[in-house]
């Protein structure tokens, strides 16, 4: 247990390993879009880890990274198909970058740098924690962003109807800026808890 | 027939309305990891425009003559990452044969461009949009001169702050995003341009 939130929080793949930002700024715009493209990932990182693992043995070393791409590209497949029959608003706002999901490095660095190496049960596992670890940056991102820029959180009004919105907080140049930020403050932790033990 | 007047309007679009990487977050990977000098950046946008312009003729051609016959369009995110992936092999190898001295200054950025959403993205939103083959073209062409563009500038905003002095909490990657933010907002003075 304490293995998993370690894995979680200090390994974050997004504000720790700085992977997968594309779908972390273009998705951030509110909580909903951000835990859907969170759980989307999660659920084709912990299947592609499980079956690259399971696979390890047979895929030959000089092609293993086309193998991972299309392994992870069929169940983005999948997830995408799934997404479009059940949840057709949340496919639609987060668009083309579900297809997208494919090309997130953070799938190819755990296939590469995990899953090959490692039992099919520790890769799902491994998954399912990085694949967290993304929602959980996912949803901060996309709170501060939905709250600052809608006065909302998940839709519902927090901050009232006469709160002054920042749109600026919802548009492009608002992704950067508040992950920047979030960055900042998580450097200024670390540097501090690091003096505070030595 | 070819509108000239629509290609142009691509061009001006993809490049400073819907920048690709400050508007569309596609390609924010090597925006952020290889934007630390100017050449290198240059070098990179040059790379990404290479691979672009020919995957969104080749995922054309695929989408057009292999998927929609067959009716296997939902084999289009395997179908196209393969093609790219493939395309990004055969690249290197030809300019390893052909250019030793543009390998050398491209090789080690193209392994990375089989995972740039960019690439994938433009395939994938040329299909959506409708566009025939030429458009298919220059669209992708357009995105990768976007994508160079955003580059180019953040590399040379990156320079600058090395010699500035920042709060140390800020230093590295988050000042670089939150200046990647105030490039974004000039660039979206763009907005609502309509051509």
């Amino acid at each position: 247990m304490k293995a998993f939130f370690k894995k979680m929080i200090q390994e974050n793949p997004v504000f720790v390993l700085l992977l997968g930002m594309c779908p972390t700024l273009g998705t951030s715009t509110s909580v909903v879009n951000g835990l859907g493209m969170g759980l989307s990932a999660t659920l084709v990182l912990i299947c592609s880890n499980f079956f690259i693992s399971i696979l390890r043995k047979f895929i030959p070393d000089k092609i293993r990274i086309a193998s991972y791409i299309v392994i992870i590209a069929g169940f983005v497949t999948a997830v995408e198909m799934v997404l479009k029959a059940y949840l057709p608003e949340i496919s639609e706002s987060l668009g083309v970058f579900i297809p997208l999901i494919v090309v997130n490095c953070i799938i190819l660095a755990r296939a590469e740098s995990f899953a090959s190496k490692n039992t099919p049960g520790k890769s799902a596992v491994d998954g399912l924690c990085m694949g967290l670890g993304f929602t959980v940056a996912l949803v901060i991102l996309s709170a501060i962003r939905e709250l600052l820029g809608n006065g909302t959180l998940a839709g519902v009004s927090v901050l009232g109807a006469n709160y002054p919105k920042a749109i600026m907080m919802i548009l492009p140049p608002g992704g950067f800026i508040v992950l920047g930020i979030v960055l900042g403050v998580i450097q200024a932790m670390r540097t501090k808890g690091g003096t505070k033990h030595g | 027939m070819v509108d000239v007047g629509k290609l142009f309007s691509i061009l001006i679009t993809t490049i400073l309305v819907e920048n690709f990487v400050l508007v569309k977050f596609l390609g924010c990977c090597p925006f952020l990891g290889v934007s630390k000098k100017t050449s290198t950046a240059l070098a990179m946008g040059m790379a990404v425009t290479f691979v672009m312009a020919l995957a969104s003729a080749m995922t054309w051609l695929v989408n057009t003559y292999i998927l929609v016959p067959f009716d296997l369009q939902y084999l289009q995110t395997i179908a196209f990452i393969l093609v790219i992936a493939a395309l990004v092999q055969i690249v290197e190898m030809a300019i390893m044969k052909l250019s030793p001295p543009l390998y050398a200054s491209l090789g080690i950025y193209l392994p990375l461009i089989t995972t740039n959403c960019a690439v994938l993205g433009v395939a994938i939103l040329n299909v959506q949009k409708d566009y025939g083959f030429i458009e298919s073209v220059v669209s992708g062409i357009a995105a990768a001169l976007s994508f160079t563009l955003a580059i180019w500038l953040f590399a040379g905003v990156r320079e600058r702050l090395e010699n500035s002095k920042i709060p140390s909490f800020m230093k590295g990657m988050p000042i670089a995003l939150v200046s990647a933010g105030l490039i974004a907002m000039a660039f979206l003075g763009f907005a609502g341009m309509k051509l």
